[in-house]
């Protein structure tokens, strides 16, 4: 049974049809890439599965519970985590506060409690600091921790939003062009740190246009023109399909 | 000289008799202030303090909104307003109720605090301008509801205001009068300022507390990245109506407190210029950061009533005339001391840690 689960999404901003009745099944494990030309529809979808937008019409399915039209912080909460292509961090927090407000969700501290500081808070809020750092650990920042987030190179921001949508305790990361504005090298490391979350057990979604990670990280891939999906299956299956070629180089001369 | 300063803030801060010395310090000065002012230069004075202190629950509570979640609210003396007509309407021959003030500061804080949210609930998709120009009409709307509703029945008093109303009275001690304890006579003006030292303690200390926390962090996220707040699952709604609510907590305790002080209070208390008023404070002072709205808070709050007091007699001695009537060279200043500010110090006069990072991060990075 698909971890994800996307019926049928239609979605369109005035007179333009973004999305036009695209189906998607996700399992739990695997690293499925989304790919397409600009503007095919590929942030559209994305936003609609993880709750910024609501679909004109079709169900988004998330570990068998519909979540279609479900506020933001309700998908989080069901456990499906992002991050943005333009990195959307919180500037002038620190590496670890930004990764601390990613453990939000899973704190129960109120105003009460943060007043009095109760045995209950001071052991939540340890905890949510402990738990910062290891994810930072983990992502390879913690050296910055105390670094204002729009202080850190570019890199290390890409890899910090991971972490903050990480402390959500996600079953499926959804990652916008993760490598977009990476170098060779910081698109390997990346590749490595992502394969690493998926052998701990997280599902990625993954957009990106850089054909050499999603060729080599993705198990399968589905292609997006003009708000359609064209074509779906093991990358290398895809790359030789020529509906893909004409999306991507246009067709041939008439 | 830096270094010997150096060694003197390292000992005050790390040798805990120096601290605790410190602090008993701090204590005594604040005891006696009252009547070294008094003693000094008479009990204007006090009251002046009495004010500024009040000025600071606003500012702290104002600081909430503005500060921490980021939220403009232009029109936060409403809650003000409703904090004292709270306290003045209930206890005063106006309508012939006298409910004491432990029933009543709490009532003033709900209800203001579900104004807060009435506020809030219909602004939670604006941000910036266009919620402050809401909450400017809703701080607008209060005072004329309150300058208005004395027709057909009689609830506010209108312009004329509600007059005589109950100082604040704890175990038979009258906060209007002078009452001698332990042989000393307190005056209404000093029982008053340690009341209102204390309350504006404890609002200080929830203030930093909340910071520092879940529901703090969630705030600033808020003010930082509404949509990747969202993204990272924190009700934003929610959050948000919580600052609206907390911030006029403190906005209509502080209004009853200045119910009692005055025995009277109009609408003309809380013209949009009060808020303005509140929110430079918060602005100068350091937004965001407590211990620098409280500083920005009391300077606002105490710097005009010194100009008062010295310009006229200045200008006297210097030109043999005033040439400047002294409320308006209070509006010249005020807004000469705003320019310089913001044009020097942006962040404010006393910013948080962070925010100062953030303004010298251009030319150090990384060294923090």
């Amino acid at each position: 049974m698909p971890l994800l689960e996307a019926r049928k999404i239609s979605k369109s901003f005035g007179g333009l049809q973004a999305l036009n009745a695209v189906s998607l099944a996700i399992d739990p494990g695997e690293i499925f890439g989304l790919i397409g030309p600009n503007g095919a529809g590929k942030t559209t979808l994305f936003n609609v599965l993880t709750g910024l937008y609501k679909p004109d019409g079709g169900a988004v399915l998330f570990n068998s519970v519909d979540v279609t039209g479900k506020k933001a912080n309700r998908v989080v909460e069901a456990g499906m985590a992002r991050t943005f292509q333009n990195i959307r961090l919180f500037a002038n927090m620190t590496a670890v506060e930004n990764v601390m407000v990613g453990r939000h969700l899973r704190g129960r501290a109120g105003a009460l409690g943060a007043v009095l500081r109760d045995r209950a808070t001071l052991a939540e809020e340890a905890a949510i600091h402990k738990r910062a750092h290891e994810l930072l650990d983990y992502v390879g920042v913690v050296r910055h921790a105390h670094a204002l987030a729009k202080n850190l190179a570019y890199g290390d921001q890409r890899r910090l939003e991971i972490a903050r949508a990480l402390a959500t305790e996600p079953k499926l990361l959804a990652l916008d062009e993760p490598a977009a504005g990476m170098n060779a090298t910081e698109t390997r490391s990346l590749r490595g740190l992502l394969e690493r979350i998926r052998a701990d057990g997280i599902t990625i979604l993954l957009i990106e246009h850089d054909v050499r990670l999603v060729m080599g990280l993705c198990d399968r891939v589905a292609v997006l023109d003009y708000g359609k999906k064209i074509a779906e299956g093991a990358p290398s299956a895809v790359q030789r399909d020529p509906a893909v070629i004409e999306a991507y180089l246009g067709g041939a001369l008439p | 000289m830096s270094a010997r300063r150096h060694a003197l803030v390292r000992w005050l801060q790390h040798d805990r008799r120096a601290k605790w010395l410190g602090l008993t310090l701090c204590i005594v000065a604040l005891v006696v202030l009252p009547f070294a002012l008094d003693a000094s230069v008479g009990r204007t004075w006090v009251r002046v303090i009495d004010l500024a202190l009040l000025y600071t629950m606003l500012a702290l509570g104002l600081n909430i909104v503005v500060g921490f979640a980021g939220l403009l609210d232009l029109g936060y003396i409403a809650f003000y307003a409703v904090g004292a007509y709270t306290y003045a309407l209930l206890a005063s021959p106006h309508f012939g109720l006298h409910l004491p003030w432990w029933v009543l500061l709490p009532a003033g804080a709900v209800l203001a605090a579900f104004f807060g949210v009435v506020l809030g609930a219909p602004t939670l998709r604006l941000r910036g301008d266009y919620l402050a120009i809401v909450t400017l009409g809703f701080g607008e709307i209060i005072r004329i509801f309150l300058n208005n509703l004395n027709a057909p029945i009689n609830i506010t008093n209108g312009p004329q205001g509600v007059n005589l109303i109950d100082p604040i009275n704890i175990a038979g001690v009258s906060f209007a009068r002078t009452t001698p304890l332990l042989g000393i006579p307190f005056p209404g003006t000093h029982l008053h300022y340690y009341l209102f030292l204390v309350l504006a303690a404890l609002v200080m200390f929830v203030c930093i507390r909340l910071e520092d926390s879940r529901v703090g962090r969630a705030w600033v996220a808020i003010r930082e990245d509404e949509i990747a707040a969202l993204a990272m699952g924190i009700n934003t709604r929610n959050i948000k109506l919580l600052a609206f609510a907390m911030g006029a907590t403190f906005g209509g305790v502080a209004g009853g407190l200045f119910s009692s002080l005055q025995g009277f209070v109009s609408p003309e208390s809380f013209v949009v210029w009060e808020s303005i008023t509140v929110l430079c404070m918060v602005v100068l002072g350091g937004m965001g950061h407590v211990a620098g709205v409280v500083l920005g808070a009391l300077m606002l709050a105490t710097l005009p009533e010194l100009l008062r007091h010295t310009a006229a007699p200045m200008q006297q001695q210097l030109f043999g005339k005033v040439i400047l009537d002294p409320e308006s060279l209070r509006m010249l200043l005020f807004g000469l001391a705003l320019i310089l500010v913001m044009l020097l110090r942006p962040a404010g006069l006393w910013p948080s840690p962070t925010r100062r990072r953030e303004l010298t991060s251009a030319r150090a990075p990384g060294a923090v």
